[in-house]
């Protein structure tokens, strides 16, 4: 079993990116050396009502400082709650969860939509090989500027005011973009379409997906998935998006 | 100072287990919680077949508490007795096999199952929820209650504990049922059947409806039916429900259970069973309590 730390770890930073979008930095030597992207973090409220964790995965990790980035959006209290912290206060976490992309191909497309585009950015630091960054958003736009030095990225919007109006299918097919690998990270109706695009173009595609969470760990089986395999807990055919995943292959989970 | 008690003839080092479908069969916590040091584990409830479970989302956080709608899904008997028991024998702590079923017969053939393996005790589900049949369906009337317990008592070599449902009118009348059919112990309360509605798009949060409520919400209920359990019984209770501190369990403790169990503290903090069992001693500590068995049910 690869190693999970539980820690009240120091806030370095914290940036409000978006009117809801906001960028925190801790410091976690034991998480950061063990962390790879596509792995997320189980982030703990400190008011006492607020009982389940909140999974939110990695954005970014710098190794040499012991530094771990999250990037999260402020849905309910939780997360609001965590765009309140302070510099050098502390949050409990608990990582590195889940599996992480495995990093495989010669030309990559990575496709972030939304609050799945955070994910991507570390991936596209530590994946070596030709890179177009496909970034979804409804309208504004956040994180772009920081994928520039990893590869080509096209942007899409649904009201059309950056990159290509409309999905980030619609801005694949308007540039052209051609890979062998595709990762996605994004909201389930994006994942469809991102599967469906890589049938049809007869390209493996790593999806990461999300679900609700209360353990994180893989015991409590609230965040399963429908899986082709049979999987290795119950021999049902659900497997548990913390411990499997999040990241799956496409053709391995019905979405 | 003692900390040791004594269910059904099983001795446990504390008083302290988990909640069934909580902590799996301690695989996945044991990274954070030495199983050694805990009274006992109870697993996941175990059927005769795999059983799927519900769709999800299966879970919802409310005020104070969460409600799950998992149904129960496990890889069945067979993967249990052969992958996740011989996990849990490596540890000296005492191994409570949580049993759940659709029908009478699963039950028992589970529990058949079970007899001739170094199991301690079974924890019988006759109140969960979640499930459209079997579940909380046997643990609702006081005839359904005596029935299933008196079959299973025929065929079970360990005792057994019988897991009472809250959704009752009245929980010493399952609580007597129960005794009266020969069950060894009871364990309450399972969750309390509650709904949530996602008012953005007018549907209900889980596909099953109706989940079921746990957490620091429902404790005080749970002490309140521990106690009028332990009230209207003889046999040992373990009681649960919201329990997230050593001073938690004191309460259920003093109400009348002779044992804890932890839930939903599993998930707010994986290190919640051990962190109990030290606020226990740091209140037996603190309070000159020589026997923890001084405490039990003495709030009259």
């Amino acid at each position: 079993m690869a190693e999970t730390f539980k820690k009240a770890a120091l806030i370095t930073s914290i940036t409000k990116l978006t009117e809801d979008i906001y960028s925190m930095w801790i410091k976690e030597e034991d998480i950061v050396a063990n962390a790879k992207p596509g792995q997320f973090l189980s982030l703990y409220c400190k008011s006492e009502n607020r009982l389940l964790p909140r999974p939110i995965s990695i954005c970014e990790l710098d190794k040499d400082n012991g530094l771990l980035r999250l990037v999260y959006r402020v849905v309910g209290k939780g997360t609001e709650e965590f765009s309140k912290y302070k510099v050098s206060d502390r949050i409990e976490v608990m990582g590195p969860l889940g599996n992480g992309f495995h990093l495989e191909g010669k030309k990559a497309i990575l496709i972030g939509g939304g609050i799945g585009i955070p994910p991507m950015l570390e991936l596209a630091k530590q994946l070596f090989c030709e890179k177009q960054i496909v970034l979804g958003y409804r309208d504004e736009t956040f994180l772009n500027e920081e994928f520039k030095p990893y590869g080509q990225v096209y942007l899409s919007t649904e009201d059309g005011s950056a990159g290509t109006k409309g999905n980030v299918i619609d801005a694949i097919k308007a540039n052209n973009i051609e890979g062998d690998i595709i990762f996605a990270c994004g909201p389930t109706p994006m994942l469809r379409g991102v599967k469906a695009f890589a049938l049809e173009n007869d390209i493996k595609a790593q999806i990461s997906m999300e679900e609700r969470m209360a353990c994180g760990i893989g015991a409590c089986l609230a965040c399963v998935c429908k899986s082709k395999e049979v999987d290795h807990h119950t021999h049902v055919n659900n497997k548990r998006i913390c411990k499997e995943g999040p990241v799956f292959y496409a053709e391995e989970v019905e979405l | 100072m003692n900390t040791k008690v004594k269910i059904a003839g099983v001795e446990w080092k504390n008083p302290v287990t988990t909640a069934s479908g909580t902590f799996g069969s301690g695989l996945e916590y044991s990274q954070f919680v030495d199983l050694n040091k805990l009274g006992a584990v109870t697993t996941k409830g175990v059927s005769n077949v795999p059983w799927i479970g519900n769709p999800t989302p299966r879970i919802a956080e409310t005020h104070s508490g969460m409600l799950n709608a998992i149904g129960l899904q496990n890889p069945g008997v067979d993967v249990f007795v052969k992958r996740d028991l011989p996990f849990l024998l490596d540890y000296d702590t005492k191994v409570i096999v949580n049993v759940c079923g659709k029908t009478t017969e699963d039950y028992c053939e589970v529990v058949e199952r079970l007899a001739d393996y170094d199991v301690d005790m079974l924890e019988i589900n006759i109140s969960c929820p979640n499930v459209k049949e079997g579940g909380i369906a046997f643990g609702q009337n006081c005839f359904a209650v005596e029935n299933i317990t008196k079959e299973l008592k025929k065929r079970a070599k360990q005792p057994i504990i019988m897991k009472l449902s809250p959704n009752v009118t009245d929980i010493t009348e399952t609580a007597k049922a129960a005794e009266a059919a020969g069950a060894d112990a009871l364990s309450l309360i399972n969750t309390l059947t509650g709904m949530k509605i996602d008012i953005h798009k007018r549907a209900f949060q889980f596909a099953n409806k109706t989940g079921g409520l746990s957490g620091p919400a429902v404790k005080p209920i749970a002490v309140r039916m521990v106690y009028q359990a332990a009230s209207a019984v003889k046999i040992p209770i373990i009681g649960m429900g919201g329990i997230m501190t050593g001073e938690d369990a004191i309460e259920f403790i003093m109400a009348g259970a002779t044992a804890v169990a932890l839930g939903t503290a599993n998930f707010t903090n994986p290190t919640a069973t051990q962190d109990v069992i030290t606020g226990i001693e740091e209140y037996m500590k603190k309070y000159h309590v020589e026997d923890i068995n001084d405490l039990i049910g003495c709030v009259k």
